[in-house]
């Protein structure tokens, strides 16, 4: 009884945890040490709750849980709804997790504006939160544009040298993508009254909304074009490499681990889970833009003389295994682009606190301005082959799951996409190990680099979880699958439907 | 051949007439205590006390506003109008009367302005734009905006030292009065299309048979004067110009007052007389007003142009919610109108703030470094600033949603797209403010007095209406419906109510 009361209120009290830390945070007086522990109190604690949806989720059970549905404003017609299934569980999870290991590995390296800094990440994680648990759209709506304003001002006065630049731009490119969507929102409220997803998926699978199929094309463009320049999908991905090298660590650290899913999310959700038809009609474009995006990227990311823009172009690539899987619509290509997804955050972000260590010592990312690091900081050459090997795709750690999976399900769709795909898979342990190898090994060509300090405790706090959890999921997968293959089965219904309307029963 | 039997010639005014109009007495009152009160306190303490008789004076006009709407119905021979309607925009605009004068309040000291007539003068002002939301009579209507106008001339030249601020006023003037004078044709031209120069007789008179032409340009004609008065584009010329010399508070009064009584007259006509092709001419102006106003405001480096710029844009967002269905659009209009305020009042009453004695300080580059130097101002005016790009939890974003909603209703979905495209353009100049107050160091220190008492009490004030506008918008929201769909029953149920249409003496 106590735990079904806790479960109507638990994602309300998940997303706004963090809001009310970021909140109270504004009233502490300017004491530091004081400021980070609280941050860090607050964001463990938002952990802790979100674990509770996890533990009490009913896996076999298809469809919306934890459902909370109010409503907010009568006319429009707009709800308080919340509710998660087996895709938006673990993305809650994913960002809760994160989060304090971003106060963590920001302990040290932030020293100015420590109380701004701070609210602004719990406020960015309260709108990250929302953007995954909200099922109404005018709500998804206004927690997907509330994660620009905290993300452009940590990329903005945190940052580095061009800042501003970045801040800007990641702002505009955002901005504009999701004014399409907000059309299609407006044109779906207006033909069918509601702003509810599991109504308004009802009423297009039943044929309810007049002009529907005239419409569809353009509304599935509408959100296509938002989430497409969050993932980034080649060709929109041009502000990543910016945003992520001027960014403060916790910034790309949140930015490639959570911010970037919002787009496949959203795709996976709204663009599946609204327009099958049409997602199934645009499948062979899509699909060739992720596959460009997947070699691109890795090309690119293989010449970059600079650390971080390498990793920025690694998440391009990456991140178009998740479009591939996603457009290839079987289960198996699904669930590895939710496992992707899952791994990719905690391995990029894992590698982002890892290059901002080296950054906070040397103060550059270029690789040339290292080499043989291996030597005087040996627990962080660790740490970094560990995380280095998980993004490569090494069996037995978590990139390899949902990278096979994915692939085997772009077999399934077409061998070519499988083919191409699976190019990508050599060029990033190209790429990774090669820069690998030209920061670590061999001998210290800098003699700055020989009195490097290594670790320290804070940061190992923040790396060690990542490293476990890479392991973790490459152990046993089955923890997340088990929750995600339910979800992914009940997204793709609409298509078994698609096909048999066309084929006949 | 009929007689013409002017219908007020019956019944002399009763008590009700009067009570209809309570608030525009009150004010009118407080605004001559204020003007003969004014000589005879010394310049020194006189300032503050004629401010505080002024706010008092909005109070009481907000007080009257709630016994006039106990009393809806008409008053003075169908002249006036009370309704839903006409209430909201009286508490909107008297709201922003008051927090005008709070944020003139210490203004007038530090620009050494005297303040005797301004205070007078912006309720006068404030007398005629309730007029205008509550007249049903389109040379009542004319007389108001001229209350309404002649007084904000007149405040935009205040700053009489500067040559900026006279030539404002006198560009103001002119071209304000050419405006004017295109309004006060197109009601003739009504008179000669329909005999009538009652909204709601013209109505019925277009309604019960073939629109004649004349109609089409009286429209036009009307269109164009008030379309000056919001700063709708192709009218938005002056704009720029007279934001710039006019005195910073003066600005903000005059960039939310006026334009939301001259958009409340336009929806009154615009939906009562429901002209074929109305879509058509607001369509154009609406997307002109958008790209223009923020085309032109991204290259601007003087804060006050470039909130000018974007108030043109912002008249365009608001036309949007014309082109829609009458109920929907004037509801999202109603609601804009008010958010829009809340926003633009609490920008202007920083940046008039921070702009210091004779306004030296009103450039992009000033603005370096203010996040750091007061942080607490800097935050407000962040917000405000997110709510004129439309961020949510503002009032802003759910104004800009709730417009462009009528619009897809309405399936205007080019429209919708030029404007949700011209938001997204838009939000670069607000960030580039933003981007100057918290990621730059300045270089020299701008000097910042401490915020006064009365410029917080305002600033406050603006602040609760924007996040509650934004956070908590349902009862807003449901007043406004309400009122507009009052509004739109009333024009059909008012035909068989009204007399009918005088026909005019065959020997004039």
């Amino acid at each position: 009884m106590r735990t079904d009361d806790l479960s109507s209120i638990i994602l309300t009290l998940v997303t706004f945890a963090p809001l009310a830390g970021g909140l109270l945070l504004m009233l502490l007086p300017r004491r530091d040490r004081d400021i980070r522990i609280f941050a860090l109190v607050i964001s463990l604690l938002t952990f802790v709750l979100s674990l509770h949806l996890p533990v009490y989720f009913h896996r076999a059970r298809t469809g919306f849980q934890y459902e909370i549905d109010r409503q907010w404003v009568s006319t429009p017609n707009i709800h308080y709804h919340m509710g998660v299934d087996g895709i938006s569980l673990w993305l809650v999870v994913l960002t809760t997790f994160l989060t304090p290991l971003c106060v963590l590995i920001s302990w040290q390296s932030i020293h100015e504006r420590v109380k701004e800094f701070f609210i602004l990440l719990l406020i960015l994680e309260t709108a990250l939160i929302g953007v995954f648990t909200s099922l109404d759209l005018f709500l998804f709506y206004f927690f997907w544009e509330s994660t620009l304003i905290p993300m452009a001002l940590l990329i903005g006065i945190f940052g580095h040298e061009r800042k501003v630049y970045a801040a800007v731009k990641f702002f505009m490119y955002t901005m504009i993508g999701s004014v399409f969507m907000l059309a299609a929102i407006l044109w779906l409220y207006a033909h069918t009254g509601s702003f509810d997803f599991v109504v308004i998926r009802e009423q297009i699978m039943s044929g309810a909304v007049v002009k529907f199929p005239a419409a569809a094309q353009w509304l599935f463009l509408g959100f296509f074009l938002a989430f497409a320049v969050k993932v980034p999908l080649f060709p929109f991905h041009t502000w990543l490499p910016d945003a992520h090298v001027e960014a403060p660590t916790a910034g790309s650290v949140l930015l490639a681990g959570v911010l970037l899913k919002m787009g496949t999310y959203g795709l996976l959700r709204f663009n599946l889970g609204l327009f099958p038809e049409q997602a199934r009609r645009n499948a062979p474009w899509i699909m060739t833009l992720a596959l460009i995006g997947i070699i691109y990227g890795a090309l690119v990311a293989m010449v970059q003389p600079n650390l971080k823009k390498l990793v920025a172009y690694s998440s391009v690539s990456h991140l178009g295994f998740v479009v591939l899987g996603i457009f290839s619509f079987t289960q198996a290509g699904l669930s590895g682009a939710m496992f992707v997804m899952l791994a990719h955050g905690i391995s990029t972000g894992g590698l982002f606190m890892l290059t901002g260590i080296l950054h906070e010592r040397r103060h550059t990312y270029e690789i040339s301005e290292f080499g043989g690091l291996a030597a005087p900081m040996p627990v962080y050459a660790a740490s970094y082959l560990v995380i280095v090997l998980a993004s490569a795709g090494l069996p037995l750690l978590n990139g390899f799951i949902g990278e096979f999976l994915v692939l085997s399900g772009a077999f399934q769709d077409k061998a070519v996409y499988g083919i191409l795909g699976a190019t990508g898979v050599i060029w990033s342990s190209v790429y990774l190990l090669w820069m690998y190898q030209r920061v670590f090994y061999g001998k210290v060509t800098h003699p700055v680099n020989d009195s490097l300090r290594d670790m320290s405790g804070f940061e190992e706090l923040a790396i060690w979880p990542c490293a476990a959890a890479a392991l973790v999921m490459g152990v046993a997968p089955i923890l997340w699958l088990g929750a995600i293959d339910p979800a992914v089965r009940a997204a793709l219904t609409p298509f078994a439907q698609v096909v048999s309307r066309v084929v006949g029963p | 051949m009929v007689t013409f039997v002017p219908a007020f010639s019956h019944t002399l005014p009763q008590g009700a007439d009067y009570v209809r109009i309570l608030p525009e007495i009150v004010l009118s009152v407080f605004g001559m205590i204020v003007m003969v009160l004014e000589p005879l306190l010394d310049e020194k303490t006189g300032q503050k006390i004629l401010g505080l008789i002024a706010l008092v004076g909005t109070l009481a006009g907000i007080g009257a506003t709630w016994f006039m709407a106990q009393s809806p119905g008409l008053a003075f021979w169908n002249m006036v109008q009370v309704d839903g309607f006409s209430v909201f925009f009286h508490i909107l605009l008297i709201a922003i009367a008051a927090v005008v004068i709070l944020s003139s309040y210490e203004y007038m000291a530090v620009q050494r302005i005297r303040a005797g007539e301004y205070y007078a003068l912006i309720l006068f002002g404030v007398v005629g734009m309730t007029l205008m939301s509550s007249a049903i009579e389109l040379v009542l209507i004319f007389i108001a905006l001229e209350i309404s106008s002649i007084s904000t001339y007149v405040l935009v030249g205040f700053r009489r030292h500067e040559a900026a601020s006279a030539e404002a006023s006198l560009k103001y003037f002119l071209l304000g009065s050419f405006a004017t004078a295109f309004f006060l044709y197109g009601v003739a031209l009504m008179f000669g299309a329909t005999g009538s120069t009652n909204v709601d007789q013209i109505y019925g008179t277009l309604q019960a048979g073939p629109i004649p032409l004349l109609a089409f340009g009286a429209v036009a004609f009307m269109f164009v004067g008030l379309g000056f008065k919001v700063a709708a584009a192709p009218f938005h010329i002056w704009t720029p110009d007279v934001y710039e010399g006019a005195p910073a508070p003066i600005v903000g009064f005059m960039s939310t007052a006026p334009k939301a009584a001259a958009f409340a007259v336009l929806l009154r006509i615009v939906f009562a007389i429901n002209m074929p092709g109305r879509p058509w001419l607001i369509w154009v102006s609406a997307a002109l007003s958008m790209t223009l106003g923020n085309v032109g405001a991204l290259v601007q480096n003087n804060v006050k142009r470039l909130l000018a710029y974007s108030s043109i844009a912002h008249a365009g967002y608001l036309l949007v919610a014309f082109a829609g269905a009458p109920g929907l659009g004037t509801s999202a209009a109603m609601f804009y109108s008010a958010a829009y305020a809340a926003m633009n009042l609490g920008a202007f009453a920083v940046v008039s703030h921070f702009a210091n004695a004779g306004e030296r300080y009103v450039t992009l580059e000033d603005y370096e470094g203010l996040g750091r130097s007061s942080p607490l101002l800097a935050a407000m005016l962040t917000i405000f600033l997110l709510s004129l790009i439309g961020i949510p939890m503002t009032g802003g974003f759910f104004a800009k949603f709730y417009v462009f909603s009528a619009a897809v209703k309405a399936n205007l979905i080019w429209l919708t797209i030029i404007g949700v495209l011209n938001s997204g353009v838009g939000a670069y100049y607000y960030l580039r403010i933003i981007v100057m107050m918290y990621m730059r160091e300045s270089p020299k220190e701008v000097p910042v007095t401490p915020v006064p008492f009365a410029l917080g009490l305002a600033l406050g004030t603006c602040l609760a209406a924007t996040l509650y506008l934004g956070i908590f918008p349902s009862r807003v929201l449901q007043y406004t419906q309400g009122a507009a769909e009052q509004l739109v029953q009333e024009a059909p149920a008012d035909i068989p109510r009204s007399a009918p249409v005088p026909a005019l003496p065959a020997s004039l």
